[in-house]
């Protein structure tokens, strides 16, 4: 008679096994080292680096116009906020006052890429969690919003748009007519999200007391935007120092208390009714003027450190600078959100089933290129 | 194909031999047909790129249409790899690895300057690997920084012509001719 085997393999004792670097939930080449006691997560230990390209090593040997296009490929989903980042700290360590129109137009540009980063965030949460029917819901209403960006600017990702002294051309005539067309449009369409899963049965049963972050943990570990906003950690930058035009228009910081991956996604459906009240802010305040200062081609900061944050669809990204008077830097470093927002996975994860460390990925919104850099 | 005689698109179907067994060439052109047809690829995106293949398979651009259409999460259950992003020294012994995971005929997609020679990050970078073709060899490069999903749907509309010309004593070609 055979006997019964006492120990089935890997239900008591703890095993590794690696996640990424290519995955398709991992959004990327991040690369996750599970230990598992069956199905449940003792540790996640994640691992950066599979596209670490030394963006920041490369700055020092670029002009700071040359810098923008590397800035738009660390995190692309919102590219006009990284280049407002280096632009804005050019700016300030020049003291050049920009035209309002170029203050307005920023702020739109910035708001639109929000939506479409959020969207795209929509469509591939849900992918995450089986319901492939939001993949195309959210990219067939980002198209509209690249349709505004291709006319403008010429291109549908990487735009390069934003630059020391202002932008890089004028805006398309068509620009004002489209984003108003666009309102009303997302106005009828955004509540189709809420209806497809937000209250989902199988969403809500994945997502609610997933992964609970405290507001405590939320400041130790330096999350910010909705991730953080989702513990009820107020780390708008958009509010708490407002930059380009975002002092003049009405919006509403989201913030909620529950901390886990529900509310992180609710903090998110709700920033893009938010962006929409902005742009409708914005929209007929466009005023006449140039669209950039003269710059000269060459430009040299004075001697010392800036820094200048903005707040991207992520959250807060910071760049700093150490010039010494030459036309390059002496030292860029960014302090992006996605690195900051990454490494909290480990204390959200553990307890949970290998399919919600999935979900809490998601509902964290990494953006690898931006990590590593 | 030596590097010299490719002139234009049209020179690929120089790959097609003329003077086969007649029955051979018949099956091989059905069997053919049905591949190229049927392309899956792997998901495999590293950086910006990877967001204009996803709009490529979404509702717009829907290359879906042309055959190229269930993204497999597995190497082993796919047919093309599209290279989309940087490759870096870390990334590349995965790349190679996931390339030989792959079961033959098996293609590749070059998509995006980052993928075709480093792009952006060509100089003063110390970490990218300038050009995918140093790791893997390439049937298809698509130029743009990130190219729009329409290039995309016309590098697959090029790789399909060539799996159309393929017969059996070429079809390895491309990698018997990879150093």
């Amino acid at each position: 008679m055979v006997e019964k085997a006492e120990v089935i393999l890997g239900e008591n004792e703890q095993y590794v096994i690696n996640m990424g670097p290519q995955h398709p939930s991992t959004h990327g080449v991040l690369r996750f080292e599970l230990s598992l006691k069956g199905e449940i997560v003792d540790k996640v230990v994640p691992h950066c680096g599979y596209i670490h390209r030394g963006i920041e090593k490369m700055c020092e040997a670029n002009t700071y116009q040359q810098i923008i296009h590397l800035t738009d490929r660390m995190d692309y989903l919102s590219a006009h906020p990284n280049n407002e980042a280096v632009s804005l700290l050019v700016e300030k360590a020049l003291g050049i006052e920009v035209p309002e129109r170029v203050k307005v137009i920023r702020t739109m540009l910035s708001e639109l890429g929000r939506l479409g980063s959020h969207q795209l965030w929509w469509a591939a949460f849900g992918m995450d969690l089986g319901a492939l029917t939001t993949f195309f819901y959210g990219l067939r209403d980002r198209e509209k919003i690249l349709d505004i960006f291709e006319e403008s600017f010429g291109s549908r990702l990487l735009h390069s748009y934003i630059c020391p002294g202002g932008l890089m051309n004028d805006i398309h005539p068509n620009f004002k007519t489209r984003v108003k067309e666009l309102i009303p449009y997302l106005r009828k369409k955004l509540p189709e999200y809420d209806q497809l899963l937000t209250g989902n049965v199988i969403f809500t049963e994945r997502s609610k007391n997933i992964g609970i972050m405290t507001k405590e943990d939320a400041i130790s570990y330096g999350i910010t935007g909705p991730s953080g906003r989702g513990s009820g950690f107020a780390c708008d930058v958009r509010k708490a120092e407002p930059y380009s035009a975002y002092d003049r228009v009405d919006f509403k910081e989201i913030l909620m208390t529950e901390g886990d991956t529900f509310a992180r996604y609710q903090v998110r459906i709700l920033e893009m009714y938010e962006s929409i009240k902005i742009l409708e802010q914005l929209v007929d305040q466009i005023p006449d003027g140039d669209y950039t200062v003269k710059m000269k081609p060459i430009i040299k900061l004075p001697e010392g450190e800036y820094y200048q944050r903005v707040e991207t669809a992520r959250g807060e990204l910071g760049v700093y600078a150490v010039s010494t008077g030459e036309k390059f830097p002496d030292r860029m470093r960014f302090r992006t959100p996605n690195f900051s927002n990454l490494f909290i996975i480990d204390k959200l994860a553990r307890g949970h089933k290998i399919a919600d460390l999935v979900a809490i990925s998601g509902s964290l919104d990494l953006v690898i290129p931006d990590i590593d850099r | 194909m030596e590097y010299e005689d490719f002139n234009d698109n049209d020179s690929l179907e120089i790959f097609k031999k003329s003077g086969g067994n007649i029955l051979l060439t018949s099956v091989d052109n059905v069997i053919n047909w049905g591949r190229s047809n049927s392309i899956w690829p792997l998901t495999f995106a590293t950086s910006c790129c990877g967001i204009e293949m996803m709009a490529a398979g979404a509702a717009r651009h829907d290359f879906a249409r042309f055959g190229i259409e269930v993204y497999r999460a597995s190497p082993r259950q796919a047919d093309v790899i599209v290279v989309a992003g940087t490759i870096v020294h870390k990334m590349a012994p995965v790349l190679k690895r996931l390339y030989d995971q792959m079961a033959d005929p098996k293609y590749v997609i070059a998509m995006g300057a980052c993928a075709i020679s480093g792009g952006p990050f060509y100089t003063n970078s110390y970490s990218v690997v300038r050009g995918v073709d140093h790791v893997i060899p390439v049937d298809v490069y698509i130029p743009g920084c990130p190219p729009r999903p329409e290039a995309l749907i016309y590098g697959v509309l090029q790789l399909q012509r060539k799996i159309k010309a393929e017969s059996k004593e070429n079809r390895m070609e491309t990698r018997n001719n990879f150093i």
